[in-house]
């Protein structure tokens, strides 16, 4: 990594005889992958950016200077207000960043307004919509000790409870009959302040209150196959249903009368770290020195006889030292338009033409397992949901192309987080994978099971309808593609999936050819560091 | 001795004069660092119990500052010593009194050795010490003061002197303040043997003089900034922040009333640090 020079943007390299074997990611472990030359190609990640020298200066000079039509924070502060600040969940940013996390500057700068501002009346709320409810040291983690101190005791910093009778209100419907639902706390305020980390470019915006402090009533009206088949894609926000669902939800919540002052911020690529022992994931394999390659070598031998437990250990205490590279305050839209600029500034790779087979390296952590177990379902998420979208004009592979994954995807479930994703796994997915039937045979049932809401709210478990959620994330791609290998997965747990199991990439690629012909073209994309195709 | 004759300069200087430099040469920094952490670190475990807070508010510091702390007890020293974080722990000096620390040459030397104290002149305005300091921090040298000037007579704290303003205005560092809770039960003035107490180091965030401060009101800044760390740490951060921008924060020096009830006043308080931590949970 060039530390003294300008970051180099990301790039397509052609593979030819030269090339060194390509770094996948397989869970949490490695592969070392060589491509066939003359007719594949790699897409690399931009280097990261550089991070603003004085985060805090630039956070307090964004709420003074807020964009669009919002006054300045401090003007928007007044004794005897209510005053709720929102923030981003766990599964922001991933993996989870190195102390000081960005929201606990954001927070501190906002509570220092407004306790000069004489404001007592605050709630400090985790918006995570149906997500899991964070522990007390994620919540810690990222909003500092200081403020986990002064708020959480007494009941005044907690997790979203989108099931809780009381706590939840419908503020109206869209013009497209889609209930919005809010959290009452936060309607009854004078003023929300939402804290977003925005890490890829389909979060922020409305999405952050509509989504985030919304509930299934509310949801279920863009989390479904219809929304997520005419997302494409859900990263570009043109042309992604889900985002414009958000968009009239968003208006219904202003003209309800709930007023939110958005702060939004970005974060470079730095995951794996400029040293250390994950450093050489964010360089190119052809700039490896001697030192790299022993280290590699050392590390995947090491990682190849780790039981699994101890390697889900050692990976999940990675924390990142992201850089914060943006940060912008005041009026939603405005706020998300300047954020999506950043956002791909560092994402975004130029790609000419689709291609035959796309091959991707599965990481051990999706916003949905921090601190879990990366279980079947959320391998399908993460790769033909999150990954296969991170495209804008047209998908990275061709329709009726071939998907390759590299994951071991055991059959192996957190039955604290994960306990409605076991059931759908075994009952759901064995009975049919077809989304559509998904939802109109299994959806309410498992939304409404009093099981699963009595572990949301009370325990650390996703709500029963996440899993099908992570399923139709995946719906474009499955429509879209002729078939889905994943390369080293538990051939039960795959087949499950209605997908094919592969020891080896070659005999994916082998295996793929039935679908596109012999002689393909074949992409990779070598994700994380994250990267955005802007295919043409 | 007649006038016009110059007293002979003492062969070993004491005081202001007594000559630290070795201290800070290479075997000397070792002993030090092994003293830190093989005899005091275990100690202020056992006798202090330290809750440490706010060292990330040291992320962004980069190179040599001034630490500023109230001062109750000989214990304050070896406790912010063991609590002050890399990259500062082993590239600090202490500013010790050069007419306490230093009035012998045993003395001086042990305080040199054990925890890198330099001599610091508190009874006149002297240049030598001034100088020195400066000297230390442009070599890189973090320096650790007490800007009360000495321990605290009867629990409260004292005004602070502009010393240490001074020396940040002139070398152009950062001041990180530092509030000390709970040590003066463990080895307050007056007392020889400590008596283990619970103790809260809370880190500020790092200060620089304004253009138009001087060192007078930049040491007022100071003092404003220990005493909102004090409230932080008797109640929570968001309350003290309500306090200080009101211009309410429970100041450092105590009520200006008769000695019983500064007393009595400071029972108040230290009565959240003197809560019993339950054993057991509710049930």
């Amino acid at each position: 990594m060039t530390g003294h020079l300008a970051p180099r943007p990301g790039f397509v390299l052609d593979v030819d005889r030269n090339s060194p074997p390509i770094v996948f990611h397989h869970g949490e472990g490695f592969r070392l992958e060589k491509l066939p030359p003359g007719r594949s190609r790699v897409i690399y990640p931009a280097e990261p950016l550089e991070g603003l020298p004085d985060p805090d200066s630039a956070i307090r000079e964004a709420l003074l200077n807020p964009i669009g039509e919002s006054d300045p924070l401090p003007a928007l502060l007044r004794p005897g207000m209510k005053l709720t600040i929102a923030f981003d969940d766990i599964s922001l940013p991933l993996p989870p960043m190195r102390r000081p996390d960005i929201r606990q500057r954001v927070i501190e700068a906002v509570l220092d307004l407004a306790a000069e501002a004489g404001v007592d009346d605050v709630h400090l709320i985790a918006a995570l919509a149906i997500h899991r409810r964070m522990t007390e040291d994620e919540l810690r983690h990222a909003v500092g000790d200081r403020v986990y101190d002064a708020f959480a005791p007494d009941g005044r910093l907690y997790n979203h409870d989108a099931e809780d009778p009381d706590g939840m209100v419908v503020l109206g419907e869209t013009p497209h009959g889609e209930d919005v639902q809010f959290s009452r706390r936060a309607a009854e305020s004078d003023l929300v302040v939402y804290v977003n980390i925005n890490l890829v470019a389909m979060d922020g915006g409305h999405k952050s209150t509509a989504t985030g402090l919304s509930g299934y009533t509310g949801l279920r009206h863009h989390h479904n196959v219809h929304t997520m088949r005419n997302s494409r894609s859900f990263m570009d926000q043109e042309n992604s249903a889900l985002h414009a669902s958000n968009w009239r939800m968003g208006k219904i919540i202003r003209d309800a009368g709930v007023k939110i002052f958005q702060i939004e911020t970005t974060v470079n690529n730095d995951t794996f770290g400029r040293e250390g022992p994950l450093a050489l994931l964010q360089k190119r394999e052809w700039e490896w020195s001697a030192r790299d390659r022993m280290q590699f070598l050392g590390m995947k031998a090491g990682l190849d006889v780790m039981p699994t437990k101890v390697k889900r250990k050692v990976f999940s205490s990675w924390q990142a030292p992201y850089a914060l590279t943006s940060v912008q305050a005041g009026e939603v839209e405005a706020v998300h338009e300047v954020t999506t600029e950043n956002v791909y500034r560092q994402h975004l790779v130029p790609v000419e033409g689709q291609t035959d087979i796309l091959t991707m390296g599965m990481p051990y952590i999706c916003p949905y397992n921090v601190n879990s177990i990366m279980n079947p379902i959320l391998v399908m998420c993460l790769g033909l949901g999150y990954f296969f979208n991170l495209y804008r004009g047209r998908p990275l592979v061709r329709e009726g192309g071939v998907l390759i994954m590299s994951h071991p995807t055991p059959w192996e479930f957190n039955p604290v987080h994960h306990p409605s994703y076991i059931d759908f796994f075994e009952q759901v997915l064995a009975d049919t994978t077809d989304p559509v039937e998904i939802e109109k045979k299994y959806e309410k049932q498992f939304a409404e099971d009093e099981w699963y809401i009595h572990l949301y709210r009370n325990s650390y478990a996703y709500h029963g309808v996440h899993p099908f959620y992570m399923w139709y994330w995946g719906s474009h791609a499955l429509q879209h593609l002729g078939r889905v290998i994943i390369v080293g997965g538990d051939p039960a747990a795959v087949r499950r999936m209605g997908f094919q199991v592969a020891s080896t990439l070659q005999d994916a690629l082998e295996m793929a050819s039935d679908v596109v012909g012999p002689q393909p073209t074949i992409t990779h994309m070598k994700n994380p560091p994250i990267l955005m195709a802007d295919v043409t | 001795m007649p006038a016009g004759i110059e007293p002979a300069s003492p062969r070993h200087p004491l005081g202001a004069d007594y000559d630290t430099s070795w201290a800070r040469r290479y075997p000397a920094r070792v002993a030090r660092a092994a003293i830190l952490e093989s005899v005091m670190r275990p100690t202020m475990a056992v006798i202090a119990s330290p809750a440490r807070r706010g060292l990330d508010r040291l992320d962004d510091v980069d190179g040599p500052v001034v630490f500023v702390a109230n001062h109750h007890s000989h214990a304050d020293t070896p406790l912010l010593l063991t609590s002050i974080p890399e990259p500062w722990r082993h590239r600090i000096v202490v500013g010790a009194a050069a007419d306490y620390f230093f009035s012998n040459r045993v003395a001086g030397a042990v305080s040199a050795l054990a925890i890198g104290a330099v001599p610091i002149e508190r009874t006149k305005v002297g240049r030598k010490s001034a100088d020195m300091a400066r000297d230390l921090i442009d070599d890189g040298w973090s320096m650790l003061l007490y800007p009360e000037g000495g321990r605290s007579p009867d629990g409260w704290g004292q005004e602070f002197r502009g010393g240490a303003a001074y020396l940040a205005i002139r070398c152009n560092v950062p001041v990180v303040p530092i509030h000390l809770q709970g040590t003066g039960r463990i080895l307050r003035k007056g007392r020889t043997l400590p008596r283990p107490s619970r103790t809260t180091v809370t880190f500020g965030d790092p200060l620089t003089a304004g253009h138009d401060e001087n060192a007078r009101s930049f040491a007022a800044r100071l003092q404003a900034a220990v005493a909102a760390l004090g409230d932080e740490a008797t109640s929570d951060w968001y309350q003290a922040r309500l306090r200080a921008h009101a211009g309410t924060s429970p100041g450092l020096t105590g009520p200006d009333v008769g000695a019983w009830r500064r007393a009595w006043a400071l029972g108040d308080r230290d009565r959240r640090s003197r809560r019993r931590r339950r054993r057991w949970p509710a049930l």
